[in-house]
């Protein structure tokens, strides 16, 4: 048995009837990894740390001592996670050497479930980009298609998932970072709820939009994972105080009465036929399952991507303006007046504007000089002020919307996987990537990418489906519908 | 040229807290640098705040104190500029929605007459305070984060003040409230009360009247560098304007530092190129929603303030304006003491001077509060008992006060113990004023040659307390006295 | 809009952003190009509409005054570019 190719769910039942031990699926994991680090998955991966928490992991079992929901369960994690004492980079020259004296929530969830932490993901550079090619560390490369894309930001945890290297990932979605990698590596990849998750720990991009959320390969992994990482948390003002459902318990309880939304407005210009036709096929399974299917249109979907593109750069210009080389993170070494005017200015000036130079990417740069000019003084009002309207006339859609159906499909990204280096020099055209996904982190809302279906040339396509607030239990129902129905989700990529 | 000065102050206040105000890590002054700091504090990656509840309620009570206008929603706004003593380059702040607005503070009129009145808010708002930043002579600076992130409160004034004692006597009158409310202990040597001044010049000139720039005075770590900082810019801006003539639409608002033992204020650098602060809301807080019921129990947990107290001790207890105010000014304690003591005697001027001539002395030496003072406020009440009824002469009553302190027995073990009884029978004070008369002549040679009498008399009474050992009743020494002295004079 | 490059050496100013007169040639361009695409937000009429700055719309989060043990020095500093035993050092602050 390959246990590399076990979901967590399956792994967990070997563990209870003891055909494995978390040592012989640390090393079984750790092998894989060394075989495919071609695909540049992970950025941080400490074998010796991996064996000694599966041999203890192991010991506890032996003992006898009640294990966690997630015992023995690889998880690979996005690196714009803090580990106490772990390297977190966030893919980003300006964190190289950055080693946080505290941990996530997550992650201390995911411990006290006695999950088995796999190294750390690639990423774009503070979770900007959906290619990861913004990676100071490199590109990873789509498990798929060597040549292509794994999406992004969250890159990195999705091709981790998709290439077998672990079988849950944490990502993080500002934009759709979580859904388009799932979509584009044929993963499920779920952006729960603004709140469900605490985001204490998560390198912030923009505050009031990122989530963490998991990656799998199939809905009830992920649901399981949802689970542990969800809840309240007193170190985030902006995690809810609402119970957490057992996702998992009740995922095959088959929804009652399921009413389908198709989003009109995600099927215009610049949606790729193949996907079309995937998500097409699969709203037919949805309706030949039993579910009510129509149309229904949020009709501010158009500004969803110019809002983000002022809220998420304003909120990314204040979040990392901390990273200024004084008491953490990279500092120039030498910040003397190289440019008209700099002589002008104090040395303690320049020494933050070289050491921001030099550690941030142009993608970063580019967001941070958009946001600082939609925030400044005599532009606020016309863009900053003007994308929170927006933002309420697209959340006021969705309200609507969800008085009429429980759940919205739609495609996850307009487009599979493109190819590396294709989109790099357009900043506009790789904003469009996101333009599915970015309205549910507008308006808060949860989202899944599952896999619907391969193009001709073998590239995955994702179903979205987004729910109201908190209703992860029905998205997740919703979506294990589809799911039962075919076998989209045990497919894996052609690597050799 | 007459000219009006026009001051309005701007106080950063700390708050009470244990824990920091959005951080978990604690507020205690003086501790080595950097040893008070916890990840969200230091503002490192993925770390978020938190707001501590204590600081708001302590706000909340102070705005309500000062009658300002409780907000029904708040939020938190961050105010984004870059500097090495704040960690995030950004300071969690209110912006467009303070929790509170307007307000005013009522001020009393000074010893002299001068003074007194109301001093308008604009508002009342919380924020994060930064770390301290110490500048090396090696080229280089240290960062201590210990104060980053302890709650402060900012008040600010309207333009109402109109004198440098003024603005001395509206700052003292604000800490003494914010002592009162117990939501600061306002040391300014501590900086956890510290005022900077906006100040700047009405002046009627032949051709109507023009206002001097804005100059906002910083640096002023003391009550007494508060009003001699505005003294001197109230000059240097006269001259100034007499020398360029520049008023408030040719010139933007400068900042200057006052220098204590130069006696100058100095213009200061600004902090940004640009004062573009880029305000947005604080998308890690949520706001705060006040409703009516917790706007009515913070009104409750307010007890009497300073003005209203100076007021009561007026009309209750007749005191004169002046006294009531000595007492209210010098903290709850002492007002708190003589409400203590005027529940036990209705000598409430006797009362009042007791503690303002002994309690507060020997308080002041020994350095102790009044809360928990060795001779509590029954004590005290007794001892005028004493005194007022003629057990006791004021000297012998100082002197039981004393030992009450020292060894903290009861006055009555005390007067047992040493013998404090007042001598009041006639017939020993006469002896007593024979003997002293016998044993000065010359005191009596004096009074004849129409010396002041008055001199004499009091000599002459000094020797009869001595002969008896300072236990003799005064006022039958001094009736016996009188009796005396006018015999001689008929005789003579 | 049209940004000039005098806007975006403001902006990279404000943002402590070392640029070379190249860089601001090319941000010029960009900048302008996305801030011409999000314009497209002034066709709306949001003149009733409230902002929405929050994903969820919660108040009244507090955590209670209580004090937990501060990092270790040593771990506060850790992460320092520049420190001696007690502070963080940088290149000297002119007041
Ligand atoms: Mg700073
Ligand atoms: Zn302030």
């Amino acid at each position: 048995m390959d246990m590399t190719r076990l979901t967590a769910v399956g792994l967990i039942q070997e563990y209870e009837r003891k055909t494995l031990s978390c040592l012989d699926v640390a090393r079984g994991y750790l092998d894989r990894a060394e075989k495919y680090g071609r695909l540049n998955v992970f950025v941080h991966l400490d074998g010796e740390a991996i064996l000694s928490r599966a041999r203890a992991l192991d010991a506890k079992r032996a003992s006898g001592a009640a294990m966690g929901r997630l015992a023995g369960v690889p998880v690979a994690i996005k690196d714009v996670l803090c580990v106490e004492g772990e390297p977190t980079t966030c893919g980003s020259k300006m964190l190289s050497n950055f080693r946080p004296p505290y941990s996530a929530t997550v992650i201390e969830r995911l411990l006290a479930e006695d999950a088995i932490l796999v190294g750390k993901t690639n990423m774009d550079e503070f979770a900007m980009g959906s290619s990861t090619e913004n990676s100071a560390y490199g590109p990873t490369r789509n498990p798929w298609d060597e040549e292509r894309i794994p999406g992004g930001s969250s890159g990195g945890s999705a091709a981790a998932v998709a290439a077998d290297l672990a079988p849950l990932s944490l990502g993080s979605d500002t934009g759709g970072s979580i859904r388009q990698p799932a979509a584009v590596c044929g993963i499920v990849g779920l952006k729960p709820t603004y709140g469900r998750v605490s985001r204490y720990g998560l390198i912030a991009f923009a505050s009031s939009l990122d989530q963490i959320g998991p990656f799998a390969h199939d809905v009830a992994d992920a649901a399981l994972l949802l689970g542990v990482i969800s809840g309240p948390d007193p170190r985030d003002a902006t995690c809810v105080d609402a119970p957490v459902p057992d996702y998992l318990a009740t995922l095959d309880e088959a929804p009652r009465a399921l009413r389908i939304g198709i989003v009109r407005e995600f099927f215009g210009a610049g949606l790729d036929p193949e996907v079309e036709a995937a998500v097409r096929a699969a709203i037919q399974v949805y309706e030949d399952a039993g579910a009510t299917v129509r149309e229904v249109s949020l009709p501010h979907s158009k500004y969803g991507v110019p809002a983000y593109y002022i809220v998420a750069p304003a909120e990314c210009s204040s979040n990392l303006a901390r990273y200024d080389g004084t008491i953490f993170g990279r500092r120039s070494a030498d910040f003397s007046p190289r440019y008209p005017g700099e002589d002008k200015l104090p040395p303690i000036v320049r020494m933050m504007m070289a050491s921001r130079a030099e550690g941030f990417g142009a993608e970063v740069k580019r967001r941070i000089m958009l946001g600082t000019f939609a925030l400044s003084a005599g532009y606020a009002d016309q863009y900053y002020n003007q994308a929170l309207k927006a933002r309420r006339l697209i959340r006021n859609d969705f309200d609507a919307a969800f008085h009429e159906v429980d759940v919205l499909v739609g495609p996850t990204s307009p487009t599979p996987a493109f190819k590396l280096g294709e989109r790099a020099a357009d900043p506009l055209a790789m904003y469009l990537s996101d333009v599915y996904t970015i309205t549910a982190n507008l308006a808060g809302i949860p989202g899944i990418s599952i896999p619907c279906g391969l193009t001709k040339a073998g590239l995955p396509i994702g179903l979205q489906l987004l729910a109201p607030a908190f209703a992860e239990e029905s998205l997740l129902r919703a979506a294990r519908v589809f799911e039962r129905a075919g076998d989209w989700h045990l497919k894996r990529p052609p690597l050799a | 040229m007459n000219y009006t000065l026009i001051i309005g102050l701007e106080v950063h206040v700390q708050l009470t807290t244990q824990s920091k105000m959005f951080a978990r890590c604690g507020t205690e002054f003086g501790l080595p640098p950097n040893t008070q700091t916890d990840p969200v504090s230091l503002g490192l990656p993925g770390t978020l705040p938190v707001m501590n509840r204590r600081a708001f309620e302590l706000a909340l009570k102070t705005a309500t104190a000062l009658h300002a206008e409780i907000a029904p929603f708040t939020k938190w706004d961050r105010k984004n500029y870059y500097y090495p003593d704040l960690p995030k380059n950004y300071q969690i702040s209110q912006y467009d929605l303070p929790f509170s607005r307007g307000g005013h503070l009522d001020i009393p009129v000074r010893k002299d007459g001068t003074g007194g009145g109301i001093c308008r808010l604009t508002r009342v708002h919380l924020e994060e305070d930064t770390g301290k930043l110490t500048h090396g002579a090696g080229g280089y600076s240290e960062i201590d984060l210990n104060r980053a992130g302890i709650p402060l409160m900012e008040i600010v004034t309207e333009p109402d003040i109109r004198s440098a004692a003024d603005a001395r006597g509206c700052l003292e009158e604000l800490r003494l409230v914010l002592r009162y409310l117990e939501v600061s202990d306002c040391e300014m040597q501590e900086g956890s009360l510290r005022c900077d001044a906006n100040v700047n010049l009405h002046i009627e000139t032949p051709h109507g009247a023009i206002a001097t720039p804005i100059v906002e005075v910083k640096n002023l770590n003391s009550f007494r560098s508060v009003e001699r900082a505005l003294e001197y810019e109230a000059e240097r801006q006269f001259r100034q304007w007499q020398e360029d003539g520049l008023t408030i639409k040719d010139a933007h608002k400068e900042t200057r530092g006052w220098s204590d033992p130069e006696g100058v204020t100095k213009p200061q650098r600004r902090k940004e190129t640009a004062a573009d602060y880029r305000y947005f809301p604080e998308p890690d807080l949520v706001p705060v929603v006040v409703d009516d019921a917790w706007r009515a129990r913070v009104k409750a947990s307010i007890g009497e303030l300073p003005a209203a107290r100076r007021a009561r001790f007026e009309a209750d207890f007749g005191l004169t304006p002046y006294d009531a105010n000595v007492l209210v000014e010098q903290g709850r304690d002492v007002a708190d003491y003589f409400d203590a003591v005027v529940t036990k005697t209705s000598e409430y001027k006797l009362a009042s001077n007791w503690i303002q001539q002994d309690i507060l002395r020997i308080a002041k030496e020994l350095k102790l509060t009044l809360t928990g003072f060795p001779v509590g406020p029954d004590e005290l009440a007794e001892l005028i008992g004493r005194v007022q009824r003629g057990e006791l002469n004021t000297n012998q009553g100082r002197e039981v006060l004393a030992k009450m302190v020292e060894r903290g027995q009861s006055a009555e073990a005390i007067i047992e113990a040493d013998g404090y009884k007042m001598v009041s029978d006639r017939g020993a004070i006469a002896a007593a004023v024979d003997a002293a008369l016998a044993a000065n002549p010359k005191a009596i040679e004096d009074l004849k040659k129409g010396k002041k009498p008055d001199a004499v008399k009091g000599f002459l009474r000094g020797q009869v307390m001595k002969q008896t050992g300072g236990k003799a009743d005064p006022k039958v020494v001094l009736d016996l006295l009188d009796a005396k002295l006018a015999e001689l004079a008929s005789d003579g | 809009m049209t940004l000039t490059p005098e806007d975006v050496a403001q902006v990279a100013l404000l943002a402590r952003l070392r640029v070379s007169p190249a860089e601001v040639e090319m941000f010029t361009e960009q900048l302008t190009k996305i801030v011409g695409f999000v314009e497209q937000l002034n066709e709306l009429d949001t003149s009733n509409v409230e902002p929405l700055a929050h994903g969820v719309e919660v108040f009244n989060v507090f955590r209670e005054d209580k004090v937990e043990p501060a990092l270790p020095r040593a771990a506060a500093l850790a992460n320092a570019p520049e420190h001696n035993d007690e502070c963080f050092i940088v290149p000297v602050v002119i007041e």
